[in-house]
């Protein structure tokens, strides 16, 4: 746990492509979901947060 | 010098080219062999792509001729406040993961029959694959037919089985049965797809790696989990992300089945996108909801890939 903070503090691609991961895969929970509409509505910006951030760490060193 | 077409063409040259030509150097040769190429790409995709983004932000209407209006991110927020629109990424939700599930788990299972050596191997592949030939529109009007309560042979087959009278029940114009019409027809057609896909994968493993395992006295099931199923997996994973792209977009195959009916059960977003788009013409609330599934596929697809490479990687 502590390596993923650290990860995330030195500017390392594979934890903060793992936090863009878990952004677009809430989103896209978020959007389909059944059971409350305020997830819906916050879905599109929680996904479009996600793939920005996920093709910009994409180009961060390993 | 022979005459050969080359040396024919060459010589047709006007020589005021044929000096331009040779003074240029590799790269620029390059470019103009692959300009065409990236003229085209950003001219039928990123610019309709960058003019939807801006279209999204206004209020026009294709069929209007009218001053267009900035709008900001209004229809954007319309778009997430409809609870019609919501029930439609449900039914999309419902269709997309159903589809999927199912046409892995057959595809996979039928492959796994089909690589093994038996006689009639090549005819039974020929017959699996032949629903992936016909065209989504025979497909949807044929099975139509078949879910017809009175004369239709599904409702027989599962009269059949269950003791019920075939004209009980309606496949299409249940609001129960409807969502699950469409996954049946969908699972029947694109099945053959994921089991070709599954089937490369499962021929390219060696044999060797089988053998030294039974070499080693591993069971069938322990060869099966550690051997095949990890090196199918990518292929595997190839298809799933083909047809998760495309049942994304599924339209031609449910309007013909369902028409989005019955209400609005089986309207997936493709079909209410084109509905906003081309019968309401609210071409900007349209492009602000196809950017929304643009931004979902292309999040999907990306983490997706990395998944992938990943797997490939192993």
């Amino acid at each position: 746990m502590s390596n993923f903070f650290s990860g995330l503090l030195a500017l390392k691609r594979g934890p903060w492509e793992m936090v863009a991961t878990i952004l677009i895969g809430l989103g896209v929970f978020m959007l389909m979901q059944p059971f409350v509409l305020w997830a819906y509505t916050y879905s599109f910006i929680t996904t479009l947060v996600g793939t920005v951030m996920f093709i910009i760490v994409s180009h961060f060193k390993e | 010098m022979t005459d050969t077409p080359v040396t024919r063409a060459a010589s047709a040259t006007p020589s005021r080219v044929a000096r331009k030509i040779r003074g240029l150097s590799d790269r620029a040769i390059a470019w103009i062999f692959v300009g065409p190429t990236i003229f085209l790409l950003l001219a039928i995709n990123i610019f309709p792509l960058i003019w939807t983004i801006r279209l999204s932000f206004t209020n026009f209407k294709a069929n209007r001729n009218r001053e267009i209006e900035w709008v900001g991110t209004r229809n954007y927020e319309r778009i997430l406040t409809d609870s019609d629109i919501w029930l439609n990424m449900q039914a999309t939700a419902h269709f997309l993961f159903w589809t999927i599930f199912f046409q892995v788990l057959i595809g996979f299972t039928l492959a796994y029959l089909i690589n093994k050596k038996f006689k009639g191997n090549d005819l039974w592949t020929t017959i699996i694959v032949l629903p992936m030939m016909l065209s989504p529109a025979v497909v949807g009007n044929f099975w139509k037919f078949l879910y017809q309560p009175q004369i239709g042979l599904f409702n027989y087959i599962v009269a059949f089985f269950t003791g019920k009278d075939p004209s009980s029940f309606e496949m299409l114009g249940s609001v129960q049965l409807a969502p699950w019409s469409i996954v049946i027809v969908d699972t029947w057609m694109w099945t053959p797809f994921v089991m070709l896909i599954c089937l490369a994968g499962l021929r390219s493993i060696p044999d060797y790696i089988y053998e030294a395992a039974e070499v080693d006295r591993a069971s069938k099931l322990r060869q099966f989990f550690t051997i095949t199923v990890p090196m199918v997996l990518p292929f595997l994973m190839l298809a799933v992300l083909f047809r998760g792209i495309e049942n994304f977009k599924m339209f031609d195959l449910v309007v013909q089945l369902t028409g989005g009916g019955p209400g609005s059960t089986t309207e997936l977003t493709s079909i209410n996108l084109k509905r906003e788009a081309f019968e309401k013409w609210r071409t900007g609330y349209a492009s602000a909801y196809a950017i929304i599934l643009f931004v979902t596929v292309f999040g999907l697809a990306s983490i997706y890939v990395k998944a992938l490479n990943k797997v490939k990687e192993r």
